[in-house]
């Protein structure tokens, strides 16, 4: 994919994708070119969200029509060099305790053996070794999608789904980890266990987690995280970034 | 006792939901709402009230129900039987719930999802804008028998109204209009063409979610060797899933999604594959965007002329003919139980 592209999404949308691949890069042009779009205050807008390397808007096309609006979304698109672009303002580095004890982490010793760790105190260490970041929140309210892992975690999802991974469970696969909000059926394996509530409905801020923002795990034992099932942070700790 | 609507009994599978809300889908929030949003738009058109007001949605069957003080109610969406206090009512129309009589709505007679209005709407508590129950993401729950749901204020007046084609609208058959999406260029063009030559049927464990479309003979299959990142996925968007078998998404979807997507069908007919029973027959044809901006016109114009269109239920059994041919069209009524009908 050499340029960014732009696709219809169904009958009212269209995804513009800055990548074939998941890159920082991309995935800064797609955060980037979303705020840019709900600033160009387009008549007929109606939502803008992203994935990991693409920016999606829904528009009413009897008020924009399709021709009119891809040349709009061509227009923006040339305005600037949106790969270059910085990561969103107000980024913080969370510091949250997660557990990796056998029963919170059914699949741990599957994974570190798939990333080629000899045992699951090194991937454990490998998790917890640097923050990850927020690439883009999305399939659940308020889940975030970490990355970028090394490399060695380029490891697929299993072809069975898990019945039923606890709310606020860490799965891996491809690079990635993932924090469910809601206890769910996947086919990421459970590697980890924090507490941390991520959509709290009635709550002032409702989803604690922004794109950019970046987490650092910080190995506790399952009885000390136990400790924080009464904390909606789960014990985290929050500092702005910049 | 204050204005309220006693759910004295209800079915499983029974929300509030309005037209949800958008705006949470980059948090990974869907928007949610009533599975068949075109019900709630002929609510408030019986109602002459606002379309976005909070109704009851009932999943295949009703329950028993008991207004505090005398409310205006408008049933829409599948048709199910309705009787108040032993009497009959016309689905599709508006009648007046007087306080202390008993509302019980059974089975659907066609289609799944079923609605209950009222005049002023219920006024349940919103979170996040929406009063719509949306229970994948945690919010809110199913009514519980013995539920009492506050009734806002109502400015109308007006019962016994029906919509003028009975319902006809949503019964049209004919096949499920759909537009190209992300991936519907991946599929080769002979594997287009079986999709729209395929007739399928909604699997019988769909739900708000999605569900999936089952037929007979091979799955489908996008080019070989792909590797698809998730994008933003909504409403309406067909996947096909690893084994081949196509997966529509409904109300309540998931905000992102990894498989191809062979095409999305138009918010005007989605109501319908909704609706639609394990035993109906469903068929896809392509369109393209210009065509589908001219359907949605046409279905934008047709809702908006709801209001205006309206017609009286009445009484005279001389007008029953006129009236039986409405009910037959709608489904509401048939002739067994004509002396039944209660306007």
């Amino acid at each position: 994919m050499q340029s960014p592209i732009i696709r219809n999404a169904g009958y009212d949308g269209f995804i513009v994708t800055f990548g074939d691949r998941l890159g920082e890069g991309a995935n800064r042009a797609a955060l980037a070119f979303r705020d840019a779009l709900e600033q160009a205050g387009l008549d007929g807008l109606e939502e803008t969200s992203t994935s990991l390397v693409s920016a999606y808007l829904r528009f009413d096309p009897l008020t924009i029509d399709h021709d009119d609006m891809r040349a709009r979304l061509e227009a923006l698109l040339k305005s600037r060099d949106w790969e270059g672009v910085a990561l969103p303002h107000g980024r913080r580095l969370w510091r949250v305790p997660a557990a990796f004890d056998p029963e919170v982490a059914p699949h741990l010793d599957d994974a570190a053996e798939l990333a080629g760790f000899d045992s699951r105190d090194e991937a454990v260490r490998s998790i917890c070794g640097q923050p990850v970041r927020v690439q883009t929140i999305g399939f659940a309210p308020g889940m975030p999608y970490l990355g970028q892992l090394p490399e060695c975690w380029d490891i697929p999802r299993r072809t069975t789904l898990t019945d039923n991974v606890p709310a606020a469970a860490i799965c891996v696969a491809i690079r990635q980890l993932v924090l469910f909000p809601n206890m769910t059926p996947t086919g990421w394996r459970h590697i980890g266990q924090t507490r941390l509530k991520l959509f709290r409905p009635q709550a002032e801020e409702p989803f604690i987690l922004r794109p950019g923002d970046e987490i650092l795990f910080v190995p506790v034992s399952l009885s000390e995280l136990d400790g924080y099932k009464d904390d909606p942070d789960g014990g985290a700790v929050a500092e702005a970034l910049e | 006792m204050s204005r309220a609507l006693i759910v004295s009994r209800a079915a499983p599978g029974m929300t509030v939901q309005d037209l949800g809300r958008p705006g949470y889908l980059r948090f990974g929030l869907s928007r949610g709402g009533a599975a068949d949003r075109s019900a709630l738009v002929e609510a408030g058109a019986l109602l002459g009230q606002d379309q976005g007001l909070a109704a009851i949605e009932m999943t295949s069957v009703g329950g028993t129900f008991e207004a505090t003080e005398d409310v205006r109610i408008a049933l829409t969406g599948a048709p199910m039987r309705a009787t108040l206090d032993g009497a009959r009512l016309a689905w599709n129309a508006s009648h007046l719930l007087p306080a202390g009589v008993p509302l019980v709505i059974g089975p659907a007679e066609e289609g799944t999802y079923g609605y209950l209005s009222v005049g002023g709407g219920l006024s349940t508590p919103e979170i996040l804008g929406s009063r719509s129950a949306h229970l994948t993401a945690g919010i809110g729950g199913a009514i519980e028998s013995g539920a009492e749901l506050p009734v806002g204020p109502d400015g109308g007046t007006t019962v016994n109204m029906a919509l003028s084609d009975g319902g006809a609208a949503r019964r049209v058959t004919g096949p499920i209009r759909i537009v190209s999406s992300l991936q519907t260029a991946l599929f080769p063009e002979a594997e287009r063409a079986r999709f729209e030559a395929t007739v399928f049927h909604r699997d019988a464990r769909a739900n708000r979610m999605g569900g999936r479309l089952l037929s007979e003979g091979e799955g489908f299959a996008a080019e070989a060797g792909l590797t698809i990142l998730s994008e933003v996925v909504v409403p309406g968007d067909i996947q096909i899933t690893g084994d081949g078998t196509p997966f529509i998404l409904s109300s309540e979807c998931q905000t992102t999604g990894g498989y191809p997507r062979i095409g999305a069908v138009l918010p005007s007919d989605l109501p319908r594959v909704v609706q639609a029973r394990p035993e109906t027959d469903l068929h896809f044809v392509f369109v393209t965007p210009e065509e589908a901006t001219e359907i949605e016109r046409n279905e934008t114009a047709r809702r908006a002329g709801l209001r205006q269109s309206l017609v009286p239920l009445v009484r005279d059994p001389w007008k029953m003919r006129d009236l039986l041919s409405y009910g037959l069209v709608g489904g509401v009524v048939n002739a067994h139980d004509a002396d039944a009908i209660s306007y």
